[in-house]
């Protein structure tokens, strides 16, 4: 092997297949960015100086914080512990528990977010303007009277109406990451004396997160875009809304738009990031050994 | 039944289990004492698996009774009539007894240590620290004292059971009960966790083992209980049951174990020589 000749073949040195298509494709997307620059130089109606103008308004970063992100914040919270309860419930022996859960998501997923919406803030207060009582059915035992008309607009009905919504979605994803734990994880917690609630909280569901995070990290960021359907229940303090009327009250509809593009570009972006270290932390223990615990053994391994 | 000093650790009078309609355990009785080892042998669909899992109630008994140290597993007796225990109370009664799976069910999410302290922690209410430095101790008498900061997945299937082990030696218990440890393992690596094992039924740990490990059960069982059909065919010390068989079930599934072991050991030894044949006859390079 180690001798080589002249009649012995040598290095490869041939012709690469060639790629027409591709130099097609790029010709084709080269015009097309071409377009969207020429746009962006000769049509001053872009105003992008005003774009960054809008996003500055204190009206449009109060509507960003405290009706796209903290709706965002209220709907997931509701949807992932509601989701998990109806996922838990879908899998009890109890016929009625597992009925529940069924209909419910039925229901829910049936519903367009926006119809939703208008039926819990415009709907409710149609059937209820000043007075929820919440009492015993039926009877005149009444615990408390709510001005609904006070709530109907406000991020906090919005949050729980999409937060409903999405405890449906939930559900099923819970569900398929409880599923996805080998069942001798929980039988091998109950024969060390774990009780069945303790048994989900520390070992099954931990394990499941794996599975639900992924999924649930894209409802998240649907579910910041899908807070622009809060005009549906009156509710204004809210990105996309402050934004377009901030824009169109100064005639400047396209950077009030952009103005809210851009924002929903920034917040999407971070919560990708931020979903790709959960899924690093809950999948410790799978796949390559993390630097940190690498680190760890060696340390470990030079005390012995 | 009272719980007198010279009663059985383990007490099962007619266990009964079926499975959708089909009967697995046909009325099984055993009594194990403490200290003792006893070795379950039997076919694969005996009910040996079975009958383990009903002791620590992975599974439910349809007739009959088990008593686990003067307690009457998964029911409350009150006069006669019988009242299910609460899930609480059924977890509580599996505290004192360990079990080891066949497929380990380590918690891959948790390192070594944190899954041999997660049960006293959660379960006993031992304070962290404590439990970590029993957790050391332990993890030293399986020989894997390097390992607490690993997590499961890094780790050789004989190394994870021998963590195993730790694991529910980590929760005191009273009685141990191992499920085919060593099916899943590679051959060469069935020699460390039966070696545990030994060192366990030294130190007197009352012990209910299924395996297809006939040397350990020749050297290690006090007693051997064969089982086929689900019920029990024969028992005795493993001398008597293993060396001079009564029944004749019991004899075809020894000579059968046999003829496997030695099936494997010829396709081991032709593997092996018709690879040194092949070497042989390899051209050499010049």
């Amino acid at each position: 092997m180690t001798d080589t000749t002249a009649d012995r073949p040598g290095a490869i040195d041939a012709r690469p297949v060639r790629h027409p298509g591709r130099w097609v494709a790029v010709a084709v997307i080269g015009v097309l960015v071409a377009m969207l620059v020429n746009s962006f130089v000769t049509n001053e109606r872009w105003d992008w100086a005003y774009t960054f103008q809008i996003m500055q308004q204190k009206s449009v970063i109060n509507g960003l914080w405290m009706g796209t992100i903290l709706g965002t914040v209220i709907a997931m919270a509701i949807g992932v512990v509601l989701g998990v309860v109806l996922a838990i419930m879908r899998m009890s022996e109890n016929p009625v528990l597992r009925g529940v859960s069924f209909v419910y998501t039925w229901f829910f997923r049936a519903i367009p977010r926006y119809v939703l919406l208008s039926l819990f803030a415009v709907g409710f207060g149609y059937l209820y303007l000043n007075k929820f009582d919440v009492g015993i059915p039926f009877s005149s035992i009444h615990f408390a009277t709510i001005d609904y008309s006070a709530w109907s607009s406000t991020v906090l009905i919005g949050g729980i109406a999409l937060g409903l919504s999405e405890a449906a979605y939930m559900a099923e994803i819970a569900r398929a990451g409880i599923l996805s734990v080998d069942r001798g994880q929980a039988e091998a917690a109950q024969a060390l004396g774990m009780a069945p609630g303790k048994t989900m909280r520390r070992i099954v569901l931990p394990q499941a997160m794996r599975v639900i995070v992924p999924p649930t990290g894209n409802e998240t960021i649907a579910m910041v875009k899908d807070t622009s359907l809060f005009i549906a229940a009156n509710i204004t303090i809210e990105l996309y809304y402050q934004a377009t009327f901030f824009g169109s009250r100064a005639f400047k509809i396209m950077p009030g738009l952009m103005a809210a593009t851009l924002w929903y570009l920034i917040v999407c972006t971070i919560l990708m990031l931020g979903q790709s270290w959960l899924e690093r932390y809950f999948g410790r223990g799978y796949g390559p050994t993390p630097k940190a615990t690498k680190q760890k053994l060696t340390e470990i391994g030079a005390d012995h | 039944m009272p719980a007198t000093s010279d009663a059985p650790l383990v007490h099962a009078v007619n266990v009964t289990k079926s499975f959708h309609g089909n009967e697995v355990l046909k009325g099984i009785d055993l009594d194990v004492r403490t200290g003792e080892v006893v070795v379950l042998l039997g076919p694969s669909g005996s009910g040996k698996t079975t009958f383990l899992r009903c002791i620590n109630q992975l599974e439910t008994i349809d007739g009959g009774r088990i008593w686990v140290d003067g307690d009457l597993m998964g029911y409350d007796d009150r006069g006669g009539t019988l009242h299910r225990l609460t899930d609480k109370r059924i977890a509580a009664q599996r505290r004192d007894i360990g079990m080891c799976f066949q497929r380990f069910n380590l918690f891959p999410h948790k390192t070594v240590l944190e899954n041999v302290v997660e049960a006293p922690v959660q379960v006993k209410g031992v304070d962290r620290r404590t439990a970590e430095a029993r957790a050391h101790e332990l993890l030293e008498q399986v020989g894997l004292q390097d390992k607490p900061a690993a997590y499961p997945s890094q780790l050789s299937g004989g190394q994870q059971q021998r963590v195993a082990i730790a694991r529910a030696l980590a929760m005191e218990p009273k009685l141990m009960l191992f499920d085919e440890p060593t099916s899943a393992l590679d051959p060469e690596l069935v020699g460390e966790v039966l070696k545990v094992m030994r060192d366990l039924a030294q130190k007197g740990m009352t012990m209910i083992v299924v395996t297809h490990e006939m040397g350990f059960a020749r050297e290690v069982a006090d007693r051997v209980v064969f089982m086929d059909g689900g019920v029990v065919v024969e028992e005795g010390p493993p001398g008597q049951v293993i060396g001079n068989p009564q029944h004749g079930r019991t004899r075809a599934f020894l000579s059968r174990m046999r003829q496997e072991e030695q099936a494997h050991a010829q396709a081991v030894t032709e593997a092996v020589s018709a690879g040194v044949a092949a070497l042989d006859d390899a051209p050499k390079e010049p």
